[in-house]
């Protein structure tokens, strides 16, 4: 087999093979989570993959390289072929990782999941009690997840649990931890929310103080020396609180690509709402074709595209200018600096969002629960606020 | 690591060559190594049949060498360290 590479326009680097490929095989869940990273307008894409499509997907993906594979969605379980795509990918080679909220799992699933071939199956909790997590997510499904954590672990998957972080449940760690314990987790991913989506709508109510995460720190580090890497834990600090800017995925088109449920591939599941930026559709593109020549996948390749203080700063390599939606997001330029950088002129953004999350407050806005209506109410935002912004300039031209 | 045990892959791990990568990886939940030509060759014999004195002897007979045993139980120690490997079946 022959290494696919290709040169970037005016610079000498290789870019590599998608080694990374998350499918998201539907927007719809059952859970409303206040925290999901899906696009805060998901109710407009429709027009779902078929098999067939997907199937596609997963044989031209793995001619490109990729090799880690991510089920995801939405909630890919409320699929009925999560079976026949997993067969495939095992088949082609694909080291098959299931994520789930649990909800449409059954022991007779599992049973053909197993046979299929699946890998490996995250399961996700909001909390370690029943009041919060079904708060959170707005559905009754503590008790399930509970009895999917039995299953997964009686077919003999290695497992992994992933608890969101975040301002309303971060107290409740060591209770969090404890449980994945009993339930006998091989990981535990404590990921803090990052501000994205529905989390950047619901960032007051989310972002923890100083104090708290602290704690959480101190909390996780207590019981890492007390399990000796038993079950080994993984804690993601928020962006709003490092000193310095992470790359985007490892690298805008490096290593991810994610394929949206209606086949828009994209370098990173929240990159879609970068205005201004066309996007392959793999119903259009070869994935060959999309990795490599898309204006999507260019844009921000390597370094040509930065901006001061990026252009210059000697950290360049290190962070590759950090995160492209949440520069977008707070500082409305894609190609800005990531204003979590301390070197970015939008920096007091971040350092203000953090001062506030100091002070002990309700936040005046409500919480606003990842359902269908709440997207499509954000739809119709948007472009009224896009139509007011065309007639004023229509007025002042 | 005693050189009668029986090193294997743990469960969840699987060892695979990749073409486009010119390389064995190992590939675990969410997570990807991409090995050196000698840590895929001692891994690769790692199927829980082995002891480790039998992996170095096939090591050295297969490249014509000798004194690897250092290296190999280096490897070894440190591959059970990162959770790659156990020296029992199934071990949890």
């Amino acid at each position: 087999m022959s290494t696919p590479q290709a040169t970037l326009p005016g610079s000498a680097a290789k870019v590599g093979p998608p080694l990374w490929l998350l499918l998201e095989l539907t927007y719809r869940c059952p859970l409303q989570c206040v925290f999901c990273y899906n696009p805060v307008d998901f109710a407009a894409v429709e027009n779902e993959l078929t098999t067939e499509e997907w199937i596609r997907v997963l044989r031209e993906a793995r001619a490109l390289g990729s090799v880690q594979l991510g089920l995801s969605g939405g909630e890919p379980l409320l699929r009925d072929d999560v079976e026949a795509i997993t067969a495939e990918a095992h088949a082609l080679g694909y080291y098959a990782n299931l994520i789930t909220s649990g909800v449409g799992l059954t022991h007779e699933r599992l049973t053909e999941l197993k046979k299929a071939g699946l890998d490996h199956i995250q399961l996700s909790f909001q909390d370690s009690t029943r009041e919060l997590n079904d708060f959170l997510s707005h559905t009754r499904t503590f008790e399930l997840k509970r009895r999917c954590a039995e299953w997964i672990k009686s077919h003999g998957y290695p497992m992994v649990l992933n608890c969101v972080i975040h301002r309303l449940n971060i107290d409740h760690l060591d209770t969090i931890i404890d449980m994945a314990v009993r339930m006998g987790a091989d990981y535990l991913e404590l990921a803090n929310t990052q501000y994205y989506s529905w989390a950047h709508l619901n960032r007051e109510h989310l972002l923890p103080s100083r104090e708290q995460l602290q704690r959480a720190e101190q909390t996780t580090r207590a019981w890492r020396e007390r399990l000796q890497g038993k079950m080994r834990i993984f804690f993601v600090v928020p962006d709003y609180y490092e000193e310095r800017p992470k790359r985007c995925a490892n690298g805008w088109g490096t290593t991810l690509m994610t394929i949206a449920p209606d086949g828009t591939a994209l370098p990173c599941h929240t990159a879609r709402m970068l205005p201004g930026l066309d996007f392959p559709n793999v119903r259009e593109r070869s994935l060959h074709d999309a990795w490599f020549h898309s204006d999507g996948f260019n844009r921000f390749r390597g370094q040509g595209w930065m901006k001061e203080p990026c252009a210059s700063c000697p950290e360049r390599e290190k962070d590759l200018g950090g995160c492209r939606c949440q520069a977008y997001l707070l500082a409305h330029d894609a190609s800005a600096t990531d204003p979590v950088c301390s070197k970015s002129p939008h920096h007091h953004l971040v350092v203000a969002a953090v001062e506030r999350a100091q002070q002990t407050r309700t936040p005046e806005a409500p919480l606003i629960f990842r359902r269908r209506e709440s997207s499509r109410m954000l739809i119709e935002r948007q472009s009224s606020s896009a139509a007011v912004t065309n007639q004023a300039l229509a007025s002042t031209e | 690591m005693t050189p009668a045990d029986r090193p294997s892959i743990r469960a969840g791990f699987r060892l695979q060559w990749e073409g486009v990568q010119n390389a064995y990886v190992l590939l675990y939940p969410e997570g990807m190594v991409k090995l050196n030509s000698s840590a895929a060759e001692i891994l690769r014999r790692c199927d829980g049949a082995r002891t480790v004195e039998e992996i170095v002897a096939d090591l050295e007979a297969a490249f014509e060498r000798s004194g690897l045993r250092d290296d190999v139980v280096h490897f070894l120690a440190l591959a059970s360290q990162q959770g790659w490997i156990g020296t029992n079946v199934g071990e949890p």
